[in-house]
């Protein structure tokens, strides 16, 4: 069930995004932008916490759980630590995905070679 | 019926547009579903089967498909992927991996320091500027009505 559920989820917040791209045919970083910003703020209001009861991985994996991280992590350390855990809360939650992004991306761009396809 | 030149370019651009955008739909739900339910599994996997709690399995799944993603970019394939699946391949978190890699790669010839590492973030910077900015509200905010 959580299966189906994450791939139904996912799929679904996907479509969303291909009918974003295909309506308003800007570069693709407008797209993760708007998802992101979109994601931080329907977790802070307690809405993609209701999508994740519901889509598993299908609403964590998207750029959109990115930002409920980013929410969840400021809300919860500006609650300990005051202003400045409203700075850094959202950075802490989510560092591992961006230091894995800049490790592994730099050791695949120092191994492999550009293969020319835009 | 006849066409003549015009008259059809009118009526293919009057259906075109329509139905490519339900087939990327339908690819964008395929390939979307199943990165998401790719990192379930993984997920799962890491839960029972290397007794990871599972606070910890969610984010150690995202980082296993961008290790993934890293890879496949590498090697040149997750673009080919995305050329079928569009949104699919963006939207998930393997598409921010992606937006790394791919600018990493393409100014290696520049060097490694003012290259690859100045340009890694040229395509994801801007995720991070707002996503942080406003995680930064986000916590002001729930300073303010808390």
């Amino acid at each position: 069930m959580n299966y189906l559920m994450s791939f139904i989820v996912g799929g679904i917040i996907c479509v969303i995004g291909q009918i974003i791209i295909d309506t308003f045919k800007k570069n693709n970083a407008y797209l993760l932008v708007l998802l992101v910003v979109a994601g931080t703020f329907l977790g802070y209001f307690g809405i993609y916490d209701k999508i994740i009861e519901i889509g598993y991985s299908g609403a964590t994996v998207p750029l959109l759980g990115f930002g409920h991280s980013l929410a969840e992590g400021a809300v919860e350390e500006a609650a300990s630590k005051g202003f400045i855990g409203a700075l850094s809360g959202g950075v802490v939650k989510t560092a591992p995905g961006v230091a894995a992004a800049l490790l592994f991306g730099y050791i695949a761009a120092v191994i492999f070679s550009p293969k020319g396809n835009k | 019926m006849k066409y003549d030149k015009d008259s059809y370019k009118q009526v293919v651009d009057e259906y075109t547009p329509k139905n490519k955008m339900l087939k990327n739909c339908v690819w964008a739900f395929i390939f979307g579903g199943a990165i998401c339910l790719l990192g379930e599994i993984i997920k799962n996997v890491l839960m029972s089967g290397f007794n990871i709690a599972e606070q910890d399995a969610g984010p150690m799944s995202s980082v296993i498909l961008i290790a993934l993603s890293a890879l496949l970019t590498g090697l040149g394939w997750y673009d080919k992927l995305g050329k079928i699946g569009g949104a699919g391949t963006v939207v998930p978190i393997t598409g921010f991996a992606n937006s790394v890699v791919s600018p990493a790669l393409e100014y290696k010839r520049e060097g490694y320091i003012l290259g690859t590492a100045s340009n890694i973030f040229k395509l994801a910077g801007p995720v991070l500027v707002f996503g942080y900015f406003s995680s930064f509200i986000v916590g002001v905010l729930s300073l303010l009505f808390s």
